[in-house]
């Protein structure tokens, strides 16, 4: 029985060691391999729990990775499935940063380097407004996301008010704002 | 305390960000800056390389910033704190799934706090977009700028190409080729 438990426990970080070394970008390009080694492979949970899993990892903060490794190793092991799995998906990259982190200074100074991050950085700054409009689209359109849509950007971006401030009041307005639509249609 | 101040830095980073990936742009943005610990441009820069290699955005960028403040115990520091939060509150909504998934709380903060997301990286657009087109200042010299119209193509066309859903990989790769091309053309 011990033997066994511990083999889960093995089984469970050499799964998420594999998810975090082969997907870039992280957060939802990382369901479908989840899915793939936990639910097809595995058998460990249903694709029933994966959507239950997506739907509580974007509800909590924190990134979606983390989550989810951390839910399907607590379902499947408790305490220490949890723990196994999340080491696991966060040791490739912690790795793969660390030894980046030591060259990418030195490569800085080189001109060819150089030209290339000016290119780059207008494409990231693509990649953002992309993230923007996808954000967007999962969105709930009425009147009240747009005022904190508009609010949020406004405060953030032209009057510097504290970005920690903007998140916390904003979850505030949400949840004062579907308080009062409760009673209103409960009267 | 360095390792400390890395740790509780990262742990807030964590434990304010809902939704992963760029969600977490601002609050990094801000927090990294008022620390002083990288400069806008070099953020961006990591951006491009946290999108080419695999993990998420969090722990990537986390690992990288605190190995440039305080090297592996600095990067460790950062990690773990960005980490903590999300493994605490998902071993607690797992013992209790039900009940979180039915809050009306929850579902309150969640209906602000999906509209702000969009907001706020809709204000990364703004800071990161200064970094990208202005390079000495804001005044009207930057249209006599050649390196303006070059990272105006560049960012147009990136545009373009995340629209058509190509890999972000592929974006990066094609701004960095056009940056070379654009450095070393005589304009």
């Amino acid at each position: 029985m011990k033997n066994s438990k511990a083999s889960t426990y093995l089984r469970l970080f050499i799964t998420f060691l594999k998810i975090g070394a082969f997907t870039f970008g992280g957060g939802y390009a990382m369901i479908p391999l989840i899915q793939r080694e936990t639910v097809e492979k595995r058998e460990w949970i249903t694709s029933d729990d994966i959507l239950e899993i997506v739907a509580i990892a974007e509800s909590t903060p924190g990134p979606i990775a983390i989550n989810t490794a951390t839910f399907v190793g607590y379902r499947i092991c408790g305490f220490f499935g949890a723990l196994m799995s999340t080491l696991g998906v966060v040791l490739p990259s912690f790795l793969i940063i660390l030894a980046i982190s030591f060259v990418l200074r030195e490569f800085e100074s080189v001109k060819i380097v150089q030209y290339a991050f000016s290119g780059i950085r207008a494409g990231v700054l693509a990649l953002i407004v992309k993230a923007v409009w996808s954000m967007y689209k999962q969105c709930n359109k009425n009147a009240c996301a747009y005022v904190v849509m508009v609010a949020a950007f406004m405060l953030t971006a032209f009057f510097d008010v504290d970005v920690l401030a903007v998140i916390i009041g904003c979850a505030l307005f949400g949840l004062a704002s579907s308080i009062m639509a409760a009673k209103g249609t409960k009267r | 305390m360095i390792y400390l101040e890395l740790f509780l830095t990262f742990l807030k980073i964590g434990a304010f960000t809902f939704g992963g990936g760029y969600a977490m742009l601002p609050l990094i943005q801000s927090e990294v800056a008022a620390h002083g610990w990288l400069d806008e441009k070099a953020l961006v820069d990591f951006i491009a390389v946290s999108e080419s290699t695999p993990g998420p955005f969090a722990v990537n960028v986390s690992t990288y910033v605190g190995a440039e403040v305080g090297g592996v115990l600095g990067s460790l520091c950062a990690t773990l704190g960005v980490v903590f939060p999300s493994f605490v509150i998902i071993l607690l909504v797992a013992k209790c799934f039900e009940k979180f998934r039915e809050s009306t709380v929850v579902k309150g903060c969640m209906s602000g706090l999906k509209p702000a997301v969009v907001g706020l990286i809709g204000a990364a657009v703004i800071s990161v977009g200064k970094t990208v087109f202005i390079h000495d200042g804001a005044s009207l010299a930057v249209f006599a700028d050649a390196s303006f119209y070059v990272s105006l193509v560049i960012f147009a066309l990136s545009v373009v190409l995340a629209f058509k859903k190509l890999h972000p990989i592929i974006i990066i790769c094609a701004s960095a080729l056009l940056g070379v091309a654009a450095g070393y053309l005589p304009i």
